[in-house]
């Protein structure tokens, strides 16, 4: 650094402003400290609930995700913790939820992207804005009041006209109340799907204008030109939205817990109670001791583990398409 | 879509009729179906949000008062009447404790991602992991407080609870205040070195102060997203019938936890004072959301 100035004392000024190298140091260092606490929050909820959940671990071994009972306070014997069962009733409630999200948000995205109006976009963005602004407990105290009462006569609509199907016969079963993996999956359907539409139409806004143009150029009609160029390009960004989405829905507890119905049950049909992993370990935290938590806490660390993977590979597989559309814009 | 430029066509054919009446039908079909299928989609999106807030308010509305706001919590759901009190202090004092946790650490954590991790691997695997954390069950995040803070200190307190949110809430206030502090133009920083000031001071008084209004109205919608967060509530706070306003000694309760406590009862007064938290806690969650916009849309950092 070489200094032409007139008078000989402007180095010694230039070095002092803002203090000595050392306030440098020292306050990157402090920002490094904060943006590492994400690493050692995450490493630490790793390690405090592996070790609290091994009790349970321990006495159960591999049986906790293969077994489906789940039984603390049995009459006889030792308690019985499999995880099995909610395990599938997570599954079940997060697959109806993309199921009927899926189409929606990106209808919703294609609609903000290729087809609103000018006037309409901004309503509409408001729209998905506020879904995802109500609170997921509010989401969960309207579907057990109002929601689980409302389906229960559309299901057992369902179940007369399908019951008697042979496979979708084991599907649409007998309806014993409104709530149920069915009631879960459409209330979590309505909380993932700002999710999926907001990163869909992230991805879609990446399509280059040369694509769409070409195709329209080439005559094709605006569905076509939407399933010709916008689709392919940003099919990575898609898959990896949706798996947001799923994270999303596997983690949510409060809702889920409202209206599953909270029984322990492994059955195709869509329309009985069942439970889910994230919401067993709030209905039972509170009155549970010993290994029973630990039992809990074990659930935690199944569900930690499998949103974890899920959405490092979601933000793996978005960034990939991301960074791909624009090396290619 | 009509075309008025004479068509170029090979010789011998009469020019293709490129108007939208020469579409086959089954292209025509398609195109009009996916249109229809678009907007019903959108129509999808906005009947859920007008039923639960049309529901909230009318069954919120139904026992709103000043008495609700300002009255205890009846400690049998069956009993009639009753308030909030509690839970309101309970949602104001932990949200906001978690806030002041989450925002200042959020916000060094963007300026170490922006200013001096940028794109090497560090950063790029906190980067990364932020986004990770953001999908972490609050469930989780409950069950990891009362591990490694609840049983620490041996007691369920206000203070776990905001923990918990805090925790939710970092990665968020990161992720958001990074991208504001990426808009700051390079030139003020430039600007601001060339003047002598150190890095650690253009950071402070030049860069954070142009992205300030994007960071705030970020950390607002964090604020607002954890302020409804219910699953680390029950589980790390407990419950009072009474407003606790010390965060550090005894139990404590909050707005989303009432709403699920009472949820589940079947008795109608427990129902009624759930719409009514439910109306309360979706009025201060829009108030942060709408403040968070108007500061997002007055305050922007001018394109230029």
């Amino acid at each position: 650094m070489t200094l032409t100035t007139k008078s000989p004392d402007s180095r010694s000024t230039l070095a002092q402003r803002g203090g000595s190298a050392l306030g440098d140091r020292v306050f990157s260092w402090w920002t490094l400290g904060t943006g590492l606490l994400v690493l050692a929050v995450l490493g630490l909820i790793l390690i405090t609930t592996v070790r609290e959940a091994w009790p349970a671990f321990d006495a159960m071994g591999l049986r906790f995700i293969t077994e489906r009972i789940w039984d603390p306070n049995p009459a006889t014997g030792d308690a019985i913790f499999g995880a099995l069962s909610f395990a599938y009733g997570t599954a079940l409630s997060s697959l109806i939820a993309l199921l009927f999200a899926v189409p929606v948000s990106i209808g919703i995205a294609l609609f903000l992207t290729e087809l609103a109006p000018r006037r309409l976009r901004g309503p509409a963005v408001t729209v998905i804005d506020l879904l995802a602004a109500v609170p997921s407990v509010v989401f969960g105290l309207w579907g057990i009041l109002v929601v689980a009462p409302a389906l229960v006569p559309v299901y057992q609509w369902f179940h007369d006209v399908l019951g008697g199907v042979p496979v979708l016969g084991n599907l649409f079963g007998p309806v014993s109340s409104g709530r149920n993996f069915m009631t879960a999956g459409i209330i979590l359907a309505i909380m993932v799907t700002p999710i999926i539409t907001s990163i869909s139409r992230e991805v879609f806004s990446t399509v280059p204008r040369a694509d769409k143009d070409a195709a329209l150029a080439l005559g094709a009609t605006r569905w076509e030109m939407i399933r010709g160029a916008v689709f392919p390009h940003s099919f990575g960004g898609i898959v990896g939205a949706v798996m947001l989405g799923l994270g999303r829905a596997m983690g949510e507890t409060i809702a889920v817990a409202l209206v599953i119905g909270g029984s322990t049950n492994i059955t195709a049909n869509l329309f009985a109670p069942g439970n889910s992993m994230a919401a067993v370990i709030v209905q039972q935290f509170g009155e549970s001791t010993g290994t029973y938590t630990a039992a809990l806490i074990g659930l935690g660390v199944v569900l930690f583990a499998m949103t974890v993977l899920i959405n490092v590979l979601a933000q793996v597989i978005v960034r990939r398409a991301e960074a791909r559309m624009k090396g290619s814009r | 879509m009509t075309v008025t430029a004479p068509p170029t066509t090979r010789a011998g054919a009469g020019g293709p009729d490129l108007t939208r009446a020469a579409l086959s039908g089954r292209r025509r079909f398609s195109n009009h179906l996916a249109t229809v299928a678009i907007w019903a989609a959108v129509g999808l999106a906005v009947v859920p949000l007008a039923l639960v807030t049309y529901t909230v308010i009318v069954k919120g509305a139904g026992v709103m008062s000043l008495d609700f706001l300002t009255s205890d919590i009846p400690n049998s759901y069956r009993r009639e009447g009753g308030g909030m009190a509690p839970a309101i202090v309970g949602t104001l004092l932990i949200t906001g404790m978690a806030a002041l946790m989450a925002i200042p650490l959020g916000v060094f954590g963007a300026i170490y991602l922006n200013e001096y991790g940028k794109q090497s691997p560090l950063a790029r695997l906190i980067r990364l992991m932020a986004d990770v954390m953001t999908g972490v069950p609050s469930i989780v995040m409950g069950v990891f407080i009362y591990l490694a803070w609840v049983l620490f200190v041996g007691q369920q307190t206000g203070f776990a609870g905001a923990l918990a949110l805090a925790c939710l809430m970092l990665p968020v206030v990161i992720r958001s205040s990074e991208e504001m502090l990426r808009l700051v133009p390079d030139e003020l920083r430039q600007a601001s070195m060339a003047l002598g000031a150190r890095k650690w001071k253009t950071t402070l008084t030049v860069v954070l102060p142009a992205a300030i209004s994007g960071i705030t109205s970020g950390s607002l919608l964090a604020v607002a997203r954890a302020a409804g967060e219910t699953a680390p509530i029950v589980i790390v706070t407990g419950i009072v019938f009474a407003p606790n306003s010390n965060l550090f000694d005894g139990f404590n309760t909050a707005l989303p936890a009432q709403i699920f406590r009472n949820a589940s009862q079947p008795f109608e007064a427990a129902q009624d004072r759930a719409w009514g938290a439910a109306l309360t806690l979706i009025v201060i969650v829009l108030g942060f959301t709408i403040i968070a916009r108007l500061i997002a849309s007055r305050f922007a950092i001018k394109e230029r």
